[in-house]
């Protein structure tokens, strides 16, 4: 046999036992040549390519996960972002017509979330990406699958502190306008946002990408844990090199998968986004992992060196595995989506502070954070200010997806069920930052962006 | 003549007629054993068969289907895995 036992078994308890997946499957769909300037014709073109391509994504991944017996957990559309291409219909009610029909364009067979109802706006905003703000908390009370972002900043433009003013504003809003206030969970600030970035709720199909893309997020935290767990005794050196073997594994499992899903939908393959990506279920945790390293409880000290290394680890392992590696390829930490997270809040280990620390190694951002609902607009921006300030001069990915619990205070517990999980209230600062954000304006870039 | 291989994975409680209902199960399918292993891995009993669904008239879908139930009923868990995955995942 070409293969021992041990290596047949190895592949297969990981999905067996160890909960691995492909957690998503992302089609990139470019939607500018729908434009047209009869309002109700567009729609109907994005609606059909959005559908027809939802529909052919389905179909494929069922017969992968057969083949492979690998599971395709979640199946995205992203597109071109809107703002780009509603420019000579900007008008508020437009806007949600527009959400409104891609909500029921990717149907009810198996696609849940579409990305890309949003905007670059680094260094400002034109009318139309404007008007796009102001419309997210309708789009976000008449829509289910929708997501949206704003890229705010990049290095090399720095950020504009202008626009990180209103989403304090806009987000309070839309915590008080859906339901528990999911509509925050589905919306991502960014700085130096990827554009071929395959999970929600921040993908979306950029300008640097053709017709079609297909990018894949690989996961498998219980892989990893159960690796570590087996390991005890060995020093860092040779815990990175355990780690770096199980994540080229898991990458070519991404790799393989997505390139034939991509041949058989006749489109390109983009690329795998390396990032951990936890869920709300026991062992799937992210935190959990760092725990099996050696620290009590996610948060204590040593845990920024933990996710460090643990990422550092990740992305060898991922790079000698494919050379179409992409997207954010960090960690997620999103508090509600992962077990150990909501404990490590819980238990006192865990603070907004400390996991602002945790995201400055190598994770994409402060995720899925809920904090009170009587939080100050300015405060908000404030914290999203702080967290992109560490992307803005370590030229890496930072985002923010925070939710202001409309009607909650810090400790209680905001249940969101199924993937998006259950987010407990985190406390925030009783010091005002209002001085600093009244002051507005641009972030100049950071002197390690010239550079040519 | 071309082959298409797949890994059948059988993990659990060693018992009688493990091989025996598995083999039956794809024979009937016209589809060939090419190697059978097995070993006691952590604990468990691991039977590893690889086999070749060229030529048969089953789906993929099918094969494994059939396979699971027999799983179930024996209490343990099955995996059917083209071969395409391990060359992936072990070799460089």
């Amino acid at each position: 046999m070409a293969f021992t036992v041990d290596e047949i078994f190895e592949t297969a308890s990981m999905t067996l036992f160890r909960g691995f997946d492909i957690r998503t499957v992302t089609l990139g769909i470019n939607i500018k040549d729908c434009i047209d300037s009869d309002f109700g014709r567009f729609k109907e073109n994005v609606y059909d390519r959005v559908r027809d391509n939802s529909a052919r994504l389905v179909s494929k991944t069922e017969e992968l996960e057969t083949k492979y017996g690998i599971p395709i957990t979640n199946q995205r559309i992203s597109i071109t972002p809107v703002s780009q291409v509603m420019e000579t219909h900007a008008s508020e009610g437009k806007f949600v017509e527009m959400a409104e029909t891609l909500d029921d364009a990717i149907g009810d067979e198996g696609v849940d979330f579409v990305g890309g109802f949003g905007a670059s706006v680094h260094k400002g905003t034109t009318r139309s990406e404007e008007v796009l703000i102001e419309s997210l908390p309708e789009v976000f009370s008449r829509t289910e699958s929708v997501c949206s972002f704003l890229n705010v900043g990049s290095h090399k433009a720095g950020m504009n502190l202008d626009i990180v003013i209103e989403v304090g504003k806009i987000l309070k809003e839309i915590s008080r306008k859906t339901e528990n206030s999911i509509g925050c969970a589905k919306f991502v600030t960014f700085v130096n946002a990827p554009e071929d970035n395959p999970f929600m709720a921040g993908a979306f199909h950029g300008g640097g990408e053709p017709d079609f893309s297909l990018n894949v997020g690989i996961s498998g935290p219980g892989v990893l844990k159960g690796v570590i767990d087996k390991n005890e005794a060995c020093d860092l050196t040779e815990l990175s090199e355990i780690i770096k073997r199980t994540a080229f594994k898991t990458t070519r499992a991404g790799k393989l998968i997505g390139r034939e899903l991509a041949g058989q939908l006749d489109v390109p393959f983009g690329i795998v986004d390396l990032s951990l990506a936890p869920s709300p279920m026991e062992d799937d945790s992210v935190a959990k992992i760092i725990e099996s390293m050696g620290v009590e409880k996610m948060g204590t000290h040593g845990s920024t060196m933990a996710v460090a290394l643990l990422m550092d680890a990740i992305k060898k392992g991922g790079a000698m595995a494919s050379g179409n590696v992409g997207g954010l390829s960090g960690t997620f930490l999103p508090v509600s989506e992962d077990l150990g997270m909501v404990e490590a809040v819980q238990d006192g280990a865990l603070s907004l502070e400390k996991l602002e620390a945790l995201t400055s190694v190598c994770s994409v951002g402060l995720d899925m954070v809920a904090i009170p609902g009587d939080t100050s607009a300015g405060k908000i921006s404030a914290i999203i200010a702080d967290e992109l300030s560490i992307g803005i001069i370590n030229n890496k990915t930072e985002s923010v997806r925070i939710i202001p619990a409309h009607g909650r205070e810090a400790g209680d517990v905001l249940e969101f069920g199924g993937l998006l999980g259950r987010a407990p209230v985190m406390d925030v600062s009783g010091y005002s930052s209002d001085g600093l954000l009244s002051r507005g304006g641009r972030f100049p870039s950071p002197l390690t962006s010239l550079k040519n | 003549m071309d082959k298409e291989l797949c890994f059948v994975t059988v993990i659990g409680e060693d018992q009688k007629g493990i091989i025996a209902r598995m083999a039956t199960s794809v024979y009937e399918k016209g589809i060939n054993i090419e190697d059978i292993s097995q070993k006691v891995i952590e604990g468990y009993f691991v039977m590893s068969m690889l086999i070749d669904i060229k030529g048969s008239d089953y789906s993929l879908k099918e094969i494994e289907e059939d396979l699971q139930n027999i799983g179930e009923e024996m209490g343990l868990r099955v995996q059917l895995q083209h071969e395409e995955i391990f060359k992936s995942m072990h070799r460089v």
